[in-house]
Parts: structure tokens; sequence; C-alpha cells
């Protein structure tokens, strides 16, 4: 029942805003339904909270506390982009960024990117996900071009080809994956039914699943924004419209992340009974480290106020696939609470970001300044959101930080200095960069609607508290997540 | 009869399926580009539908007739008609020359081949050798999608690594079950679609398909 | 076997080819003839341009070498060799032993290697043009020869000519997409090393067009009989080989005088619908320009490849 309000809300009103998405009231509409959707997750989130984990409509979809958490965190940072992108889109149509059949396609590929990610969070079904995953990118590609510009069109086509590639391999992934499950659980939609294989994981042919894993890790890799696979990303983060780039860092990232970690769950499990080496786990440290390398280093060459913090979404991402990689308890619980602070942080972010762009009427870094003076609210989010995003205290992307740097020195000492070198270099990097536009003379002037600044706030509220106070149900919730990924 | 050489004609289907992704690959004309990957999908569909009376699934007819609708039909319609109201050159620019190209398509088989070895040996079906053919034809047509300057080839380079995935799911698996087929053909479709739309969007802006214009992004 | 039937064959085998040679090159002039709608030269036409050659006096140049005269009957003489080790007619023959396909490829690698180097000899812009062209030609069209016979010795696991052609006619009916890919790559190539349209008109004598005849254009009488009768041969060689290879039935095996016998028709039979089917090929393409060359060749090499890998992947 909860399940049909959460994924038939954002269902409904992707039909009703393709229809009168361009009117006044558009943005309150789109509001309405994510918070329809939020609501539908809290009923959901509710009944797992009492039953436990439970599939739902007769075993397509399957809600734990992995998901579970993933689905309320989409939700509710679906509702506060809403909520963020009434006034912004407003600003923009006045601007004359966006026409009003843009505003109609806009409102409605939202409605309908978080249907699809909601699919991917809660179907059971391993080619349903891949079907919700490439059905995500098609929607985002469309919101990423919406502009119509030059750079906007360049980034929207090179999104479409890399992530298309890129899914096309997980779509073998997922091929060999049915391929190995049917030799134990007999041909038909069952063998690619995630709880069903994870019950048979030590059953399954080793070579095929660390094969299969490669080609998923390429492919929903390239969705998470893991170095090589990772030249779509700040492109499309810096060309798109702010909110989504804000859902873009803060959720599909995650979505694909989460993804990953299910098909990781199951290699893990065929892998160990054949007494192999963790193959899995070395691949995601590889591929974790290299992405925070190199965005900290890319870092530092940025000039467009997005793209450097795209960059950082790669860096962080990129530390939480480390996370996983390690392994073991510690490790996975802070992986989970990382990409708990690290979406809401970023949206936070986003928005405060949204806002001085339009004041200031440009992107690029050095020609803003001084934000301070003119809007406080959106000088201080900008400041409070950085200096959570890059670990201070008490923000709660310390606490996960924290928690992951002495996970590594216990387990894998070799790769903490190149940790900490990168998390340096990003700190410096970013912090020189805004610590200029929030303080100093200005260049920004008024806007003509009000900015929407309660998201902003409301999230950093909730990252502070979380890294100050965990509530036990919360901490308990992430340890039987982190017990499932092993 | 059917029995004895179905298996020797679905090897024969495999083998023009990897001939039709180098002779994609070696094409100079857009036209011809367009027939051969209709003429990709029908070997698809020849393949599900001897796969289907082979083995006795009966899905897999509905999946060949989903085939048929789409790769042979619908797919190379619309592409017919973007070129024809997009008016272009009928010529395929290339990166690098087609003699270099067919050499590193050469490695990418042997290498997909390699890859495909040790699944192929623990496939149960009657078609597994095609794996390896499947996975050598998707790295084919990403060759062709790199090694393109036009946004119309490394569309069709795009649907037709798709083509290799979907004969890798039929050969190796006889098939996906329904729903994720039907979930499939319906991303290819609208992704079909949305490109077609990009590609007018491309044009307009910058007048003309090339997409070494689509390159200024870069690191400040 | 060397015993006298044996030995009566081969000699059957050799002669037959030599004399049959002109006959084929006359038949394919005539077909593509008809294919044209001309009236075609006779087809007995080459014979007797080779004896109105052989009665003209030989005209050389100053500074020819002495290998400019020798050359001529080298040619010859490795193109008939490789006439005598193709099994045309029966595969129980005394040179089988000899008979290797490797060792054939030698042999035709040999008679290019001196029509290249009689080319050169005198110096002519012509002769080093043509001979640079031929070499082209050759380096790309010797490997995919190789592969396509390796791919025919993969199947018989021999790459003795006599055991493929016993291994390839008495398997029974079975779809081959190896072989196919061979077949094409075999066309091709021999579409190439016979200087037919595409590749080369043997016709026609524009210095942009030419290969194989800007190297003979220096020679003269019984020595142009001779390089002629060589082409000619070269041809039949191609064909044989191709038919050994791909259509083997009909041909003896073991040295049975009635098998021999009937043997002869079906050579002869699959002889004529070869070169009807070579006219057709000529007739239906154009000449491609020179530095597409590579390119042909190249494709028929990677279809040669192919063959290999296809039948690595399906047919084991």
């Amino acid at each position: 029942m909860e399940m049909i309000l959460l994924l038939g809300s954002p269902l409904a009103g992707a039909a009703l805003l393709a229809l009168y998405g361009h009117r006044d009231r558009a943005a309150e509409l789109n509001a309405l339904f994510s918070g329809l959707t939020f609501l539908g997750a809290v009923a959901l989130t509710v009944r797992v909270v009492e039953r436990g984990p439970m599939r739902v409509l007769g075993q397509q979809f399957f809600v734990d506390s992995l998901n579970m958490f993933l689905v309320t965190l989409t939700a509710f940072v679906g509702m506060t982009t809403a909520l963020f992108s009434r006034p912004y889109m407003r600003i923009e149509r006045d601007h004359g960024r966006v026409s009003a059949a843009g505003l109609r396609l806009y409102h409605s590929m939202y409605q309908l990117f978080s249907f699809t990610m909601l699919l991917v969070l809660t179907t059971n079904n391993l080619g349903i996900m891949w079907v919700a995953m490439e059905a995500a990118t098609l929607t985002t590609v469309l919101l990423v071009a919406l502009y119509r510009t030059h750079a906007s069109l360049e980034a929207a086509w090179k999104y479409f080809i890399l992530c298309g590639v890129g899914i096309a391999q997980a779509l073998f992934g997922t091929i060999l994956v049915y391929f190995a499950a049917e030799k134990v659980l007999g041909p038909g939609v069952n063998s690619l039914l995630w709880t069903h294989l994870d019950a048979v994981k030590g059953s399954l042919q080793p070579t095929v699943m660390s094969i299969a894993f490669v080609f998923l890790l390429v492919g929903y890799g390239t969705k998470v924004g893991l170095v090589p696979l990772h030249n779509w990303l700040p492109d499309a983060h810096a060309e798109g419209p702010t909110p989504v780039s804000a859902v873009l860092s803060g959720l599909l990232l995650n979505v694909a992340l989460y993804a990953l970690i299910r098909c990781k769950v199951i290699t893990d499990g065929s892998l160990h009974e054949a007494g192999a080496v963790p193959f899995a786990s070395s691949l995601m440290i590889g591929f974790g480290l290299l992405s925070v390398v190199v965005a900290a280093f890319f870092l530092s060459r940025q000039r467009d106020i997005k793209r450097m913090f795209a960059y950082s979404s790669i860096e962080h991402m990129g530390l939480i696939t480390f996370a996983f990689g390690i392994g073991g308890p510690v490790a996975s619980f802070a992986g989970l609470l990382h990409m708990t602070v690290h979406s809401l942080t970023k949206s936070a972010i986003f928005f405060a970001v949204g806002h001085a762009t339009q004041k200031t009427g440009t992107q690029l870094m050095e020609n803003i300044r001084g934000l301070i003076r003119v809007s406080p609210t959106v000088a201080w989010g900008l400041m409070l959101g950085t200096a959570a995003i890059l670990g201070m205290p008490p923000f709660g992307v310390f606490a996960s930080e924290f928690l992951i740097l002495t996970q590594t020195i216990a387990l894998h000492p070799w790769a903490a200095p190149i940790l900490l070198g990168a998390l340096g270099v990003a700190f410096a990097a970013i912090f020189g960069k805004v610590q200029p536009m929030v303080f100093g003379d200005t260049t920004a002037r008024r806007l003509p609607h009000p900015p929407a600044l309660l998201p902003v706030f409301t999230h950093l509220a909730i990252v502070l508290l979380l890294g100050l106070y965990m509530p036990p149900y919360l901490a308990e919730w992430y340890r039987q997540a982190a017990r499932l990924i092993g | 009869m059917l029995s004895h050489y179905g298996p020797q004609l679905i090897n024969l289907l495999a083998a023009i399926l990897l001939l039709l992704a180098f002779a994609m690959l070696a094409q100079r004309r857009m036209l011809s580009l367009i027939n051969l990957f209709a003429a990709q999908g029908f070997v698809l569909f020849l393949t599900t539908t001897l796969v289907a009376t082979l083995t006795g699934q009966h899905h897999l007819y509905w999946s060949a007739l989903l085939t048929l609708g789409l790769k042979v039909l619908l797919l190379p319609w619309i592409l017919h008609r973007l070129i024809r109201r997009l008016k272009v050159k009928w010529d395929v620019e290339t990166l690098i020359n087609i003699p270099t190209t067919m050499l590193v398509g050469i490695v990418l088989v042997v290498l997909a081949f390699n890859l495909a070895l040790p699944i192929t040996e623990l496939a149960g079906t009657v078609t597994r050798s095609t794996l390896g053919i499947a996975l050598a034809s998707v790295l084919l047509s990403f060759l062709m999608m790199i090694t393109r300057s036009k946004a119309i080839p490394q569309v069709i380079g795009f649907l037709s690594m798709e083509n290799g995935l979907f004969f890798a799911a039929t050969g190796a698996v006889y098939g996906m079950p329904m729903v994720v087929e039907l979930g499939v053909g319906l991303d290819v479709l609208v992704g079909a679609l949305i490109l077609g739309i990009f590609i007018f969007e491309i044009r307009e802006r910058f007048d003309s398909l090339d997409t070494r214009h689509l390159e200024k992004l870069k690191e400040h | 076997m060397i015993n006298p039937a044996g030995i009566a064959a081969q000699f059957a085998e050799l002669m037959l080819a030599v004399l049959l040679a002109p006959l084929l090159t006359g038949w394919v002039n005539q077909c593509r003839a008809w294919l044209q709608n001309k009236s075609g030269p006779d087809l007995l036409q080459p014979y007797r341009t080779l004896s109105k050659l052989f009665q003209k006096e030989v005209v050389l140049a100053r500074n020819a070498s002495p290998l400019f005269r020798i050359a001529p009957y080298l040619i010859f003489g490795s193109l008939a060799l490789a006439a005598a080790i193709v099994p045309t007619l029966d595969t129980d023959l005394p040179l089988n032993a000899a008979a290797d396909a490797i060792a054939l490829v030698g042999l035709l690698a040999l008679a290019r290697l001196f029509v290249a180097l009689a080319g050169m000899d005198v110096g002519t812009a012509f002769g080093s043009l043509g001979a640079r062209r031929e070499m082209m030609v050759g380096f790309l069209a010797e490997p995919a020869l190789l592969m396509v016979l390796f791919t025919a010795s993969l199947i018989s696991s021999s790459t003795s000519l006599a055991t493929i052609v016993q291994t390839l006619a008495h398997k029974e009916f079975v779809i081959y997409p190896s072989m196919a890919f061979a077949g094409v790559a075999f066309t091709m190539v021999s579409l190439a090393e016979n200087a037919r349209i595409p590749v080369d008109n043997p016709a026609t004598h524009l210095e942009l067009t030419m290969i194989h005849e800007a190297m003979v254009l220096e020679y003269s009488g019984r020595h142009l009989a001779m390089i002629e009768w060589a082409a000619s041969l070269k041809l039949f060689v191609y064909s044989c080989m191709g038919l050994a290879v791909f259509f083997p039935w009909g041909i003896a095996h073991g040295g049975d005088w009635l098998g021999i016998v009937f043997a002869l028709p079906t050579l002869l039979i699959k002889l004529a619908l070869g070169g009807a089917a070579l006219a057709l090929i000529e007739t239906l393409s154009a000449k491609m320009r020179i530095f597409r060359a590579p390119e042909f060749l190249g494709t028929a090499f990677l279809f040669a490849v192919l063959a290999m890998l296809v039948h690595v992947l399906l047919e084991t």
C-alpha cells in the first residue's frame, strides 16, 4: 500500500505535469507530489521498522535496512529540492533562460526521475534495476540539456554516450549473473530476484561471477562517477539547472552505488565459498582510491564553481566506494553514514551555489565575490556547507571520514597517507576558492524573487545533528545494513 | 533434421552477425550503414526464432517479434527519416583510416573470444559458443562509436551494441525474462528517440553534425 | 605411392595443367565477352598467341643481365611444379611428401620474386613501378592465403594438401561458416594475385593502372611466351587450389584408374564453372584505384583471420 503511494505519486506527477507544467502553480504541484512521495517513504519506513525486511507486491519489490534509509533519503532530498526549485526556476524563467515548454519538460522529467530512482532502490529484480537505471539516465539527459545552449547540448550528448556505453556493460554483467543463477535456480524470473540470489550466492559459479562483477563495476561505476569513467560528471553538473545538479550529486550517484553494492554482496558470497581472493573488494578499493586522488588534483584547477563541486562529488563517492571495498562492520557503517551526509550536504551546497550564481549572473568563481554583503543567508549557507563537506567537526562528514580513516590505518595502512594527502589537497583547494567568494567586495545583485533557503539550512542542520548525536535507531539501522554488506 | 542442423545454422548466423559488425565498421556510406543495422536486426530475429524452435521456449517467439518490430522496422525507419530531414552528406568520416580500424577490430575480436572462453565452457545451452561472438560484436560497435566523428554513426554504433547484448542474452541464457526484455526494448526506443531529438538540436546550434564541435568543454 | 600408375598420374596431371591453362584463360575471356554482349576471341586464341610468340625473335636490352634471360624459365618452372603438387585428379601422388600447403605458397612466392626482379632488371621506370606494386599486393595477399590454408589445415589437422582434400571430401555435410569466410577471402586473394579486375586489368597498358603488365613490358619472343603461359598457369593453379579446398568432391583417392578417369570430366566441369564465375565477377566490378588495393587485400586478410577465429570458437 505504502509502496503504491511511494511509486505512484511521482508517476502521477509526471503525467500531470507533462500537461500543466508551465502554469503558474506548476512548481507548487511539483513540490506537492514530491511531498506525497516523501509521505509514502515515511509510511513504508514505519512499516519496515515494525516488521523487518519485507517483500512487497509478490516478491517484485524488496525493502530492507540497506535500501530503506536510501529510499527515505531520496524522497526527502527530492522534496527539499522541489521546494528549492520553485523560486529558482521562477528566477530562471524571468531571466529568460528557460521557456514555457522547457518548464513543462523540466517538471515532468523531475517527477519521472524520482520514480525511476525509487524503482531502482526498491525493486527486487536485477533486470528491472538495470532498466530503471537506464531510464534514470534518459530522464536526466533531457534535464541536463534543458537550457539548449552549446555547452549544455555538448554536456548532455557526452553524458548520454558515455553513460549509455557504460550501462550496456552493466547489462552484459547482469546477463552473466542471470547465466550463473540459472544453473542453480533454473530459468525464469526467479533467477533475477536479489533475495533468491542472496540465498544461494554460495553456490554460484565464481569465475562467471567475477567476470560479471567486472562488467557491473565498469557499468554502474560509470554512473557513480569513478575515475576513469567520470568524464560526463563535471559537464553534466555544470551545464544543467542547479536543482538537477543537486539531485545528480545527491541522489543518482548514491543510487548507482547502491546497485553496485547489491551486486558486490552476491559476488562476495560466491567468491567466499570458493575460497578465492576478495576480488570485488580489491577492485573497489582500487577504483575508489584512484577517484579520490584524481578528483582532488583536478579540483584545484577548476574555475567554474559547479564543476569544482562536481569533482568534490567524485572524490566523496570514491571515498565511499573505498570504504565499502575495505569492508567490515565499521567501514560499511561509515560508508552508509557518508552516503547520507554527503547527499544532504552536497545538495545544500548546490542550493546555495544556485542562488549565488543567479545573483552574480556567472558560474566562474573569480567573478563571484562578497556574497555576504548582499545576501548573508546565501553566503552563510555556502560557507557552512563548504565547511561541512570538507570534513570539519562537528558536522557528520567529519564523523564518517574519521571512521573510514581509522579503518584504513588498521586494515590497509599503505592507503592512509594517500587518502590524507588527497583530502588535504581538496580541503586547501575548495576552501581557498570559497573564502573570497563569500567575503570581500561584492559583485552580486538582488534577485527578483526571494531565494529558497529553508532547504539549505534544514539539510545542514540534519548533518550537524548526525555529527553530534546519532539517534540509536538510526545507528542500529546502519549496523544492520552494514552486517548485510559484510 | 532440424535438431541436427539447428546448432550449425545458429553458428552460421552468429558468424554472419560478426561479419555484419565488421561490415558496419568498414562502411563509407551512411545509407548502407542503416541497412546493415537493419540486416543485423533481421539476423537476430532469425536466431531467436531458431532457438525458440529448437528449445521449445515459447516466450522467445514474442521476443523475436519484438526484435523484428523494433530493430528491423521501427528504428531503421526513424533513422532513415532523420537522415532525409537532415539532408546529411552520405559520407561517414572516420578518425583513423579503415584498414587500421579493421586491424584494431581483429584484436578486439581475439580479446572477446578469450574473455568468453571460460564462460563458454560452463554453459549448457546449445548456443553457448555464440557468447564470444556477441561480446566481440559489442566491442566492435564500441570501436565504431569512438572512431566516428559524425553523430549518426555514433548513434548506430550505440544501437548495434544493444543488438550484440541481446544476442548474448539469447545465446547464453535463452533470453532474459520477458519483463526485462520489454523494459530493455522500451529503453532502447526511448533512447533512440532522444538521440534523434538531440541530433536536431545539435544541427540547429552548430550547423553541423560533426561531434568534434562537441569537445569545447574542457578543464579550465 | 611410387608405382607406375602413380607416376603416370603425376605426369598426366602436370601435362594437363600445362596444356589446359591457356584454354582456361581463353574460356574466361570468352565468357567475359559473352557477358558483355560482345563477340570475343576464339576459345583457342591463347594457343595461337603463344605459338606466334615462340616464332618471333627475342629482342634484349643491351644492359639486360643473365637473370633477365633465365627468369621466364624459372617462373614457368616454379609454377609448373606448383601445378604438379596441387591435387587436381588424384590425391595419392609420388610428390605427396612435398605437397605441403606452405610449400605451395612458397613456390608461388618464388615465381612472384623472379617476375619482380626481372621487371627491375632492365632499369626502366615501368618495370620498377610494376615490381613495387606487385610486391605491395604480394605482401598483403600472401598472409591472407596462408590464413585460408591454415583454416583448412585446422579442420583436417594437417598441412599436407592431400590430407586436406581427403578429409574435406569425406566429411559429412556440415555447414562450416569458417569455410564460407575462407572462401570469400580466397576469392579476393586470387583476384589480386592473378591481376584481375578489381585489382588489376589484364588488358590495360596505362601507367596508372598496370601491375603485372608493367613488369613484363620489356619481354619479347619466346620469353614473353613463357611468361604469358606462366600467367595462365598461375590462374590454373589458383583455380585448382580453390576447387581442391572448397569443392573437393570428385577427386580420386588412391591410384585407381577408374577414379582418375572419372575425376577428369569432373575437373573440367568445375573449371568451366569457376571460369564463368570469374568472368561474372570481373564484369560486375570496376577496377579500384591503386591506393585502395591495400584496403581490398586488408579486407581479404580480415576475412581469413575471421575464418580462423570462427573456426576456433564455434567449431571445436
